[in-house]
């Protein structure tokens, strides 16, 4: 059974249309990244999978109507919406109190290891904690629920170098076990491409990009080429270029064009799967400059 | 790595097949009432203060004044003396307590986007609004009547102290006690709970409702259209309707209720007040507000 299913998903403000009829499936055992500019829809789409908003078009998460059942679904999904929402008045232990109160597939004794491996005491209020403190609590509190689906909109948004690093390395190593799903939205990129196993580019409202990371692997290619041999690296189409230190560096889609394959490429020089940011900015910038042409 | 794989798969798969079952709505329901004592603590500390007041200035006011006067029969009449006011202080306290309770219950989760938090758990609108709603029109006034009844035995066991010490019969003073406590309680069910539901359960829709200034979206609008009219018409109809949703109980309770007039047991009518049709109107309109009031909650987002 698809984790999340979503066909011709729609999500309008008044004239503003933030979510433009997506169809989306994720499979269970995955972990999506959804990755999109500001205002693309990203947290919209991800409101809805979470029965936090009214939508048009048909979604189903695990096999529920989020919005008709929010209640029951949360017994199997739960989320990190943004950073320090947790409520500042409540303390360590009146959280774990409550959760253990409210959620069927809390366990206490996890969420209390995973606490004890930080600086945050049960005594402690939310208020008195720092931003990256309230972020691990949080998250000891959700990684102690026995979820099939975990949803991160930027969960580390605001967060110091090294509490991003654990987040992700206890995400992994403590939570993920290949039967849960994660999707996580974020503007660090570079911090979720080795841990992401799906990626999806998502701008203004439409899903522009949607593929595995071994797919990513063998259609992007992206090649730094010298001077003197631009011009026949161009003539196979790259879908973006950029400068660096003077050299060219080409990123190919073998997908659209079949032309290209890597023996091709490597005649111009080493050629690497690029990077998310990098393919990010070639998917998004191109989409950008189209429609400034369309617009001009 | 694919033989660990598949075994790791089977296992977890059996953990989720016995999905854990969803949790009693009484006991989502509990928790979301604990919850608001967690944060809203000025529904118990509130009272308490004022009662600790009260007790302080029975001690140093009542009680030593009676002792003052040598006239026995004076000192008797001092120290039977009702402690009405205490208790409408108290009972003052809790009203203004259950204002800004209602009036914050559903915006602040928004404004501090707490609530972000409390919908990514299984408990449904439904449950937090009734929660909510349940502290206003049950739990507040049990607080006041534990916390009034508290105070009042303390101050009768001061006078009794005092009656019994001057050799003076303190018989009178607890049979009173006792009766104005249970007309107290009939007051805070029928008055504070009953009667004001519609109040409360308007402050917290407007709470649901409001992206600012809850307070003044709850009263203004009223003031407005009733001095509208009384300009216009030189009438107060829509405020004497409003006066007959919210005030049902003056229609059975109306010895006691708005009145610290001590009305002995017998004039209460809970029977009249029951039947009277402004308690089923006021209990209808409440039930609208709150129906409404959830509405809002699961549709708003943090503001």
């Amino acid at each position: 059974m698809a984790c999340i299913e979503a066909r011709g998903l729609r999500k309008a403000f008044g004239a503003t249309v933030a979510v433009d009829g997506i169809d989306l499936r994720v499979e269970e055992g995955r972990i999506l990244g959804l990755i999109g500019p500001n205002g693309a829809g990203k947290t919209t789409a991800l409101n809805a999978i979470l029965g936090l908003t009214p939508y048009d078009g048909e979604l189903k998460v695990l096999g529920r109507d989020p919005w008709k059942e929010r209640d029951r679904l949360m017994c199997d999904v739960c989320f990190i919406a943004d950073v320090a929402v947790l409520p500042r008045w409540i303390g360590v232990s009146q959280a774990l109190d409550y959760m253990a109160g409210v959620h069927p597939g809390f366990d206490r004794a996890k969420a209390e290891g995973f606490l004890a491996k930080t600086n945050i005491r049960s005594t402690n209020k939310v208020r008195e904690l720092s931003k990256g403190m309230v972020t691990q609590l949080h998250l000891a509190l959700i990684m102690a629920i026995d979820a099939r689906l975990l949803v991160l909109d930027e969960p580390t948004l605001g967060l110091d170098i090294l509490y991003r690093k654990q987040f992700y390395d206890s995400l992994l190593n403590d939570y993920f076990d290949r039967s849960r799903t994660i999707v996580v939205t974020t503007h660090q990129v570079e911090e979720v491409q080795h841990v992401l196993t799906d990626l999806m580019f998502i701008n203004r409202g439409r899903i522009v990009l949607d593929c595995s990371m071994e797919e990513l692997e063998s259609r992007y290619l992206e090649v730094t080429v010298n001077p003197e041999q631009v011009g026949a690296a161009r003539g196979l189409r790259p879908i973006h270029e950029r400068q660096l230190f003077g050299r060219s560096i080409l990123l190919f889609d073998g997908g659209a064009n079949q032309n290209i394959d890597r023996r091709q490429l490597a005649a111009f020089g080493e050629v690497r799967t690029p990077s998310i940011a990098d393919l990010f900015v070639a998917v998004i910038g191109n989409q950008a400059g189209q429609a400034q042409g369309a617009a001009r | 790595m694919s033989g660990a794989q598949s075994s790791a798969t089977p296992e977890s798969f059996q953990a989720h097949s016995v999905a854990p079952a969803a949790i009693a709505p009484t006991r989502a329901f509990y928790w979301s009432v604990r919850r608001e004592l967690w944060e809203h603590r000025s529904i118990y500390i509130a009272p308490l203060a004022v009662a600790g007041v009260a007790l302080f200035g029975f001690l140093i006011g009542t009680l030593g004044r009676g002792l003052a006067t040598q006239d026995l029969i004076r000192r008797q009449a001092i120290l039977e003396e009702p402690t009405t006011f205490a208790a409408a202080l108290v009972m003052l306290a809790s009203v203004i307590v259950s204002i800004f309770y209602c009036l914050d219950a559903l915006h602040g989760e928004r404004r501090d986007r707490g609530i972000l938090f409390w919908k990514s758990l299984p408990v449904s609108d439904f449950t937090a609004v009734l929660a909510k709603a349940s502290v206003a029109i049950v739990i507040i006034p049990l607080v006041t009547f534990v916390v009034t009844f508290a105070m009042q035995v303390i101050m009768g066991l001061l006078s009794t102290v005092a009656l019994l010490g001057s050799g003076l019969s303190a018989a009178m003073l607890w049979p009173h006690l006792l009766e104005m406590s249970a007309m107290l309680l009939y007051h805070l069910v029928a008055l504070h709970g009953l009667s004001l539901a519609p109040l409360y359960a308007w402050m917290l829709l407007v709470s649901a409702w409001a992206r600012r200034a809850p307070f003044l979206w709850a009263f203004l609008p009223f003031l407005v259209i009733s001095i509208g009219e009384k300009i216009a018409f030189n009438s107060w109809h829509f405020a004497h309707m409003l006066g007959y949703i919210v005030g049902s109980g003056n229609e059975g309770g109306a010895y006691m209720a708005g009145s610290n007039s001590m009305a002995p047991l017998s004039l209460i009518s809970p029977a009249h007040f029951l039947l009277s049709p402004g308690l089923w109107i006021g209990l209808a309109v409440t039930a609208l507000f709150l129906a409404a009031a959830v509405r809002l909650r699961r549709d708003h987002g943090p503001i």
